[in-house]
């Protein structure tokens, strides 16, 4: 699932960007929106308005969520490198121990907004698998649109660029970090509200997808946008290729390896520039 | 009596007081002491999945358990004094696992330890209740008990291995599926055991097993296995774990759809606590599924399985009494209870009164031969191997009709025996 991925990644990697956070909680976001879209499509009715709804209110819900623990956690910590991923762990158990104390330990499935299967001589696939590719890309598009051509994209890269300059210019860096963290753990949101009716909501569900987007994003190199989409595709396929035809703990090892390879040769990631 | 000690400044006379005084008192309870070693009740440790990858079986093992204890106690508990369990999650990890066996024993000062399923962590919880010396009784179907790989405090008298389900029941699927066999399984210790003895079983009866394809327990997706399946299968063989279940049955039926597909044999873990009648599941009609226990009430039902479901709060269509959503893993869950009245049993041949007994329980339940079918073991007569610590039942295979799992085949004990592969009663404690 190289979308997904993608936008998970993507995330994970504006926050990283932007803010200089590495976020051990984005996986717990992504857990965090999964759940919401089972809430959300239990309290309304028919199946395709509550995907609707979910994929509208869980990322919303989400960011503020992330908002809030950045004004009230990470800025009070300076961001300080060392002490946010500690911070972001802490934030991690909170989220999870949480959705297992208010959601349950099971798993629950939500339905797709629609069933349609699409049927090949020998084999059949989803339909709504390939809608997933589709809308991950329009959402990527759309953040990648919201960076280069909007106003607050280019305040956002100001931040980035140099966060000093950026506040002598008279730009509320504090907001624009705030904002930066919900969007980053929007999209995990949007992400899990898309698969949710693929995999299925379960509190321990944030690991797999933390693991994997900080894989891609150290070989797309940190912050960069594109270097994390060439790179989620990478993995994505690889990973599906190499456990298809071989086992999938080798294509494990195999991500792994580019990563240490990635580090070694290239440590600013592929498409990265020299911090 | 101690608080006030404590708070007082202490000198010799008020030492030697307080000394008095506390032998006076231990000696007024001295007799009620005597007495409660007979009226105490007994303290039972239940490993329970709660959390992790086994907790839709822990909802269930902990709803079981509950409602054979109050019936066990409704009948006068064991040897004439109550009994009280304590339930403890072990997050279906093998780690944690350990942990729990020692806080229920050394903490709760429980007089045994019973009921985990998962076959990883009752390997990496046992050799710790062997170190304990706690009796520890599994509810797992793994072969981890029968094989010799685990040790003479570790019994199995609630469920049937792995390895004589699979064997019992490979004659019937060689002879009405077909012979070429796909088996789709996950990659641990009870996914292994199918690996190993269904393909065993099959070259016996004169079928082949073409592809094994091993799956991790913690997989989220399976689409990309699916392909793997040969297209000359005969028979898809599946049995799945964890709480991504409903995916792979879901996927499986993208997969194929309506075109056309092999025969599929699952076994019932793959459909633990989901809706056979599920959207998305459609394609299972007309499939077959093992059960340890039909889900469905069958019409040839023994009298005692109706008071059993409402003990357990199960419909007859197996899902809660309480909502029809939440479906019970009824082809499991037995194991609990039947668990529970083998332990009555051997406290009371063993003439159970503290933990100094423990090992007389243990001979006591390596001499048992074998349970008739009823009340206390629900899912039917079984036989016991002392010398291997496991037990042997019948075992069904089930249709899908109409979107409900239907009986068409039920195996005998006979069926399912194999060879002893160790004898435990020559091990010391």
């Amino acid at each position: 699932m190289a979308a997904v991925l993608a936008l998970t990644a993507v995330g994970l990697s504006l926050t990283f960007g932007v803010m200089r956070v590495v976020n051990v909680a984005h996986g717990e976001f992504f857990m965090l929106g999964a759940v919401l879209a089972w809430v959300v499509a239990q309290a309304v009715p028919s199946a395709p308005l509550g995907f609707v709804a979910a994929l509208i209110l869980c990322p919303l819900v989400v960011g503020a969520v992330a908002a809030l623990a950045d004004t009230a956690i990470l800025k009070r910590l300076n961001y300080d490198p060392e002490a946010t991923i500690v911070a972001t762990i802490g934030i991690s158990y909170i989220l999870q121990q949480g959705a297992l104390s208010f959601f349950g330990p099971d798993a629950r499935a939500v339905e797709a907004p629609f069933s349609l299967r699409l049927q090949f001589p020998w084999f059949g696939y989803s339909g709504y698998k390939l809608f997933v590719v589709v809308a991950a890309g329009l959402v990527l598009l759309a953040v990648w649109l919201f960076m280069t051509r909007s106003r607050a994209g280019l305040v956002m890269r100001a931040t980035q660029v140099d966060r000093n300059t950026a506040r002598a210019f008279g730009i509320n860096v504090d907001r624009v970090y705030a904002g930066t963290f919900a969007l980053g753990a929007a999209l995990a949101a949007v992400a899990a509200v898309l698969i949710v009716p693929i995999q299925q909501a379960h509190y321990l569900m944030g690991h797999d997808p933390l693991l994997l987007s900080f894989i891609v994003v150290i070989i797309g190199g940190l912050g960069s946008i594109r270097g994390t989409l060439i790179a989620a595709l990478l993995i994505g396929l690889s990973d599906g290729i190499i456990s298809m035809f071989f086992t999938p703990t080798l294509a494990k090892i195999v991500a792994t390896l580019a990563v240490a390879l990635v580090l070694v040769f290239r440590p600013q990631g592929l498409f990265g520039a020299r911090a | 009596m101690t608080t006030d000690l404590a708070g007082l400044k202490t000198n010799r006379r008020r030492v030697l007081g307080g000394l008095a005084a506390g032998g006076a008192l231990m000696l007024g309870a001295a007799p009620r002491f005597v007495q409660a070693q007979s009226s105490a009740p007994i303290k039972l440790g239940f490993q329970l999945h709660r959390t992790g990858i086994g907790a839709a079986y822990g909802r269930w093992y902990e709803r079981t358990t509950q409602a054979a204890l109050k019936l066990l106690n409704d009948q006068g508990g064991i040897n004439g004094r109550p009994v009280e369990i304590v339930f403890e999650d072990d997050g279906t990890d093998p780690k944690r696992g350990a942990e729990v066996v020692e806080k229920l024993t050394t903490q709760a000062g429980c007089d045994l330890i019973f009921g985990p399923l998962f076959s990883h962590v009752v390997i990496g919880s046992a050799p710790r209740a062997g170190e304990l010396k706690v009796p520890y009784l599994v509810c797992s179907e793994g072969y981890h008990v029968a094989s010799g790989m685990l040790n003479r405090w570790t019994l199995q008298p609630g469920i049937t291995d792995v390895r004589a389900q699979v064997s019992s029941m490979a004659p019937w699927v060689m002879q009405n599926l077909g012979k070429k066999v796909t088996m789709v399984f996950p990659d641990y210790a009870f996914g292994h055991d199918h690996r190993d003895f269904f393909t065993e079983a099959v070259k016996a009866q004169g079928g082949e097993v073409i592809a094994q394809i091993a799956i991790p327990p913690t997989e989220t997706s399976f689409t990309r296995y699916l392909p793997q399946i040969p297209a000359e299968t005969e028979v898809l063989y599946h049995v799945m774990v964890g709480p991504a279940v409903l995916t792979f049955v879901k996927e499986l039926g993208e997969f194929y759809g309506s075109g056309a597909r092999p025969q599929i044999f699952g076994f019932i873990d793959s459909l633990e606590a989901v809706d056979t009648a599920a959207p998305g599941l459609e394609f299972l009609e007309g499939t077959h599924f093992w059960e340890g226990h039909c889900r469905v009430k069958q019409a040839d039902a023994p009298e005692w399985e109706s008071t059993y479901r409402a003990a357990v709060g199960v419909d007859d269509n197996g899902a809660s009494v309480s909502g029809a959503r939440d479906v019970a893993t009824y082809a499991h869950m037995f194991s609990c209870w039947e668990t529970l009245f083998v332990i009555k049993k051997g406290m009371e041949a063993s003439g159970y009164q503290s933990t100094a007994d423990r090992q007389k329980f243990v001979e006591a339940i390596e001499a048992m031969t074998a349970f008739d079918a009823g009340l206390e073991h629900v899912q039917g007569a079984k036989t016991f191997n002392g010398k291997t610590h496991q037990v042997f039942g019948q075992q069904f295979i089930s249709k899908v009709e109409g979107g409900k799992l239907m009986r068409v085949h039920a195996t005998s004990i006979d069926d399912g025996m194999y060879p002893d592969a160790v004898d435990y009663t020559a091990q010391s404690f």
